[in-house]
């Protein structure tokens, strides 16, 4: 086994042998997952906490069940609301968490780099959940399976990144983990959604769709969040459609056999036209779901061994 | 007080921008020349280096309000362990310095606890909130030095225009801030590859030079004496040479902190080097070096900002900017000497000579008569920085753990020697 880290923090530092790790892993549970009884007990006994200071349902809902089908006691906290608005810090919380013995801290915060200084506080194993516009590290992972199982392979691909990749962390970790698997990565967005030098970051930047798809295996639509929608960022919801929104029309610019994908929740109409979402031949997004359980079954599963082994003072942590 | 004769001291003298072996007569806290003198005291200076001491512009001493992260006290320590002999305090204090009942508690407390020189700067508008003027007049007689509103930009230009006009009847130097403050809003780092990989607020380094044309406009219009806190970008830097050139009475500084380090210092999200405007390129930071060693920045400045744990334990879109700088100036300003960019007159042009002669002192000088404001130092001394070992409250250096040359080895403020009390005090 070669994942050796005590936190997944974000894909920038894996390399890509642990990304396979990962993935292979996941893919058993994704078996299991289809199965009738679908419980492992890599987890059991291990508490488990997933920590939202930003609004998720999807993410933290996954990570729930991905935790539960391992045989972890699972506890949720919404933290938008309470504790920060009483003046605590993120450490502060950190500590009182920390202070119960927890295994696996699941987090979600709104601001960069926060779920990085939260796990040098504590003793357990931390997993980003999304962490501002950083990183996304499971999304990342579960699109590269779906990825996988559609395509058959995980590199020499051509793969679009559409929309607001300036605010997005699932770009962020979507491009890190699709260039160390040396695949050909595309950004296509209006300016003034794409990070100013994002051609720096070894890929390929377009500004127009018809361009960015040309002979893409996979296309991959970002959500637009709605409050950048309207004369802040783009003139409108409908003029962004027009340009940046994959229809029939754009999508045919791609591999006649590309995949569409997509993080969720999807702005039908906005970033993406409804008929394309709902082609069962084309688009993967319920895979992407599905897959989300089985990576974050994967990833603690992994963490949870590093873990174990730490505590039993082999010293691997790193 | 007595008289003190240097000997065996390497000079470094800004004003004639030389450096010799040589002796420095003292007498009566002034300097008297290079001779001999009868019955004085003789301090061997052991071929190390006597400048004059350092002055810096825009220290934040966190007295009134937040006591807790520096007093005149801890900040006068620090300042004299870093060879700093005048420290230009900044008005952001909690109230702000924007009356003369709030500037003559300051100066107060400066006298009873701070061994160095320190010159209060008051706010250029009340409570700094950029719409109305502070008592520029009653606060110039009260002893203000200069008149700014720090890192908060007046962003009515109608309020600074009248603001410049009014505080250039009155011959006073204003000192501004320069990033245009909508764009600027919210920027915890510099737009580039690095703030987007990190997925950080960023801000065009443009927009400091959008402030500085803003400011260099009103300038022109108003004939007020200004002087820009930092200049930190290679865009802004033309701007100010060619309004230099146009014989405008504006100057410009830069902090330590962006000659010696740059945005990717940042790293995994470390706070110590969050500060305002954020760390630049390394393209931005070789530019204004060279602007340094030109002449045309004037000033280094520390822009001592002490911060407790607190306020920097936290994401970095939250944390608090600011780093100290006052026992760290000296160190890392060698790193411009040692990395061959400039030479120890030309360094001390910028951190004593000419702010001294922007503010009008006699200070910055080793002829006869300035007064006797000296640093001894050895530009060569290594030593690897303990944070806690440094005299602030605060501990927000950037320089933790860092490998540096240059220890300060003796400091007299007018002759008085405050650095061995300094010794025994601690």
């Amino acid at each position: 086994m070669s994942f050796r880290a005590r936190h997944l923090l974000g894909i920038e530092h894996l390399a890509p042998d642990e990304i396979t790790t990962i993935l292979d892993l996941a893919e058993s549970y994704a078996e299991l997952n289809r199965s009738d009884i679908k419980h492992g007990d890599a987890l059991k006994g291990l508490t488990q906490i997933n920590m939202f200071f930003e609004a998720s349902t999807r993410t933290q809902a996954s990570f729930e069940l991905a935790g539960k089908r391992l045989g972890a006691d699972v506890m949720n906290m919404a933290l938008g609301a309470s504790s920060l608005k009483k003046g605590e810090t993120l450490i502060d919380t950190a500590l009182t968490l920390n202070a119960m013995h927890p295994d696996l801290l699941v987090v979600r915060h709104p601001h960069s780099g926060a779920v990085s200084l939260l796990s040098q506080k504590v003793n357990c194993a931390v997993l980003n959940a999304g962490d501002g516009r950083h990183e996304h590290p499971t999304q990342a992972l579960l699109d590269a399976l779906t990825i996988r199982r559609a395509k058959g392979r995980l590199h020499r691909l051509t793969v679009a990144i559409c929309g607001d990749i300036a605010h997005s962390r699932v770009a962020r970790s979507n491009i890190h983990l699709l260039g160390k698997m040396e695949n050909r990565v595309r950004l296509v967005a209006p300016p003034t959604l794409m990070p100013s030098q994002a051609s720096e970051w070894g890929v390929e930047v377009y500004g127009s769709m018809d361009e960015g798809l040309k002979d893409a295996d996979v296309v991959m639509m970002l959500r637009l969040q709605k409050e950048r929608m309207d004369g802040a960022f783009i003139p409108s919801e409908r003029e962004y459609f027009h340009r940046f929104g994959l229809d029939a029309e754009k999508l045919a610019h791609a591999k006649p056999d590309a995949i569409v994908m997509h993080p969720g929740p999807m702005n039908r109409g906005v970033e993406i036209d409804g008929t394309i979402a709902d082609d069962i031949n084309r688009s993967v997004i319920q895979d992407q779901v599905e897959m989300g359980v089985a990576v974050r079954m994967a990833a603690m599963d992994l963490l949870a061994r590093n873990l174990k082994a730490a505590r039993a003072g082999e010293g691997v942590l790193v | 007080m007595g008289q003190i004769l240097f000997q065996n001291a390497r000079l470094i003298d800004p004003e004639t921008g030389t450096e010799a072996l040589g002796s420095l007569a003292v007498r009566d806290g002034r300097i008297t020349g290079t001779g001999g003198m009868e019955g004085a005291e003789v301090v061997d200076c052991g071929g190390k280096c006597l400048a004059p001491g350092i002055v810096d512009i825009g220290v934040k001493v966190s007295e009134p309000g937040e006591r807790h992260k520096e007093s005149f006290r801890s900040a006068g320590r620090a300042a004299v362990a870093g060879g700093v002999t005048t420290m230009v305090t900044r008005p952001d204090t909690l109230p702000a310095i924007d009356t003369p009942e709030v500037l003559e508690f300051v100066r107060r407390r400066a006298n009873e606890a701070a061994p160095v020189n320190v010159l209060p700067m008051a706010a250029l508008t009340r409570g700094r909130e950029g719409r109305e003027m502070a008592e520029i007049g009653f606060l110039l007689d009260a002893g203000a030095v200069a008149f700014t509103d720090c890192d908060r930009v007046v962003a009515n230009t109608k309020v600074f225009s009248r603001c410049l006009t009014y505080a250039a009847s009155l011959g006073v130097l204003v000192i501004g801030h320069c990033q245009e403050p909508v764009l600027s809003e919210g920027a915890a780092a510099t737009s580039g590859k690095f703030a987007a990989l990190k997925g950080l607020p960023s801000v065009s380094p443009m927009a400091e030079r959008m402030g500085l044309d803003r400011d260099i406009a009103v300038v022109e219009m108003t004939g007020a004496r200004y002087h820009a806190d930092q200049i930190t970008t290679a865009r802004a830097l033309t701007r100010l040479e060619r309004a230099k050139a146009a014989g405008l009475d504006l100057t410009a500084g830069v902090s330590i902190h962006h000659l010696t380090l740059n945005e990717l210092d940042v790293g995994d999200y470390r706070t110590f080097f969050k500060v305002k405007p954020p760390l630049r390129s390394e393209d931005d930071r070789i530019a204004v070096v060279e602007a340094v060693a030109s002449g045309l920045i004037d000033v280094i400045s520390s822009m001592h900002t002490p911060q407790d744990e607190e306020s920097k334990r936290l994401p970095f879109e939250e944390a608090a900017s600011g780093a100290i700088g006052l026992e760290t100036l000296l160190p890392a300003a060698m790193r411009l000497v040692h990395g061959g960019h400039m030479d120890l007159p030309t360094l001390w042009r910028a951190l004593s000579l000419n702010p001294s002669r922007r503010l009008g002192l006699e200070t910055g000088r080793l002829s006869a008569g300035a007064p006797a404001d000296l640093v001894l130092f050895d530009p060569d001394a290594p030593f690897v920085l303990d944070r806690f070992k440094l005299h602030s409250k605060s501990k927000n250096t950037p320089f933790d753990e860092a490998r540096m040359q240059g220890k300060v080895l003796g400091c007299w403020v007018a002759g008085r020697d405050v650095f061995t009390d300094l010794g025994a005090e601690s």
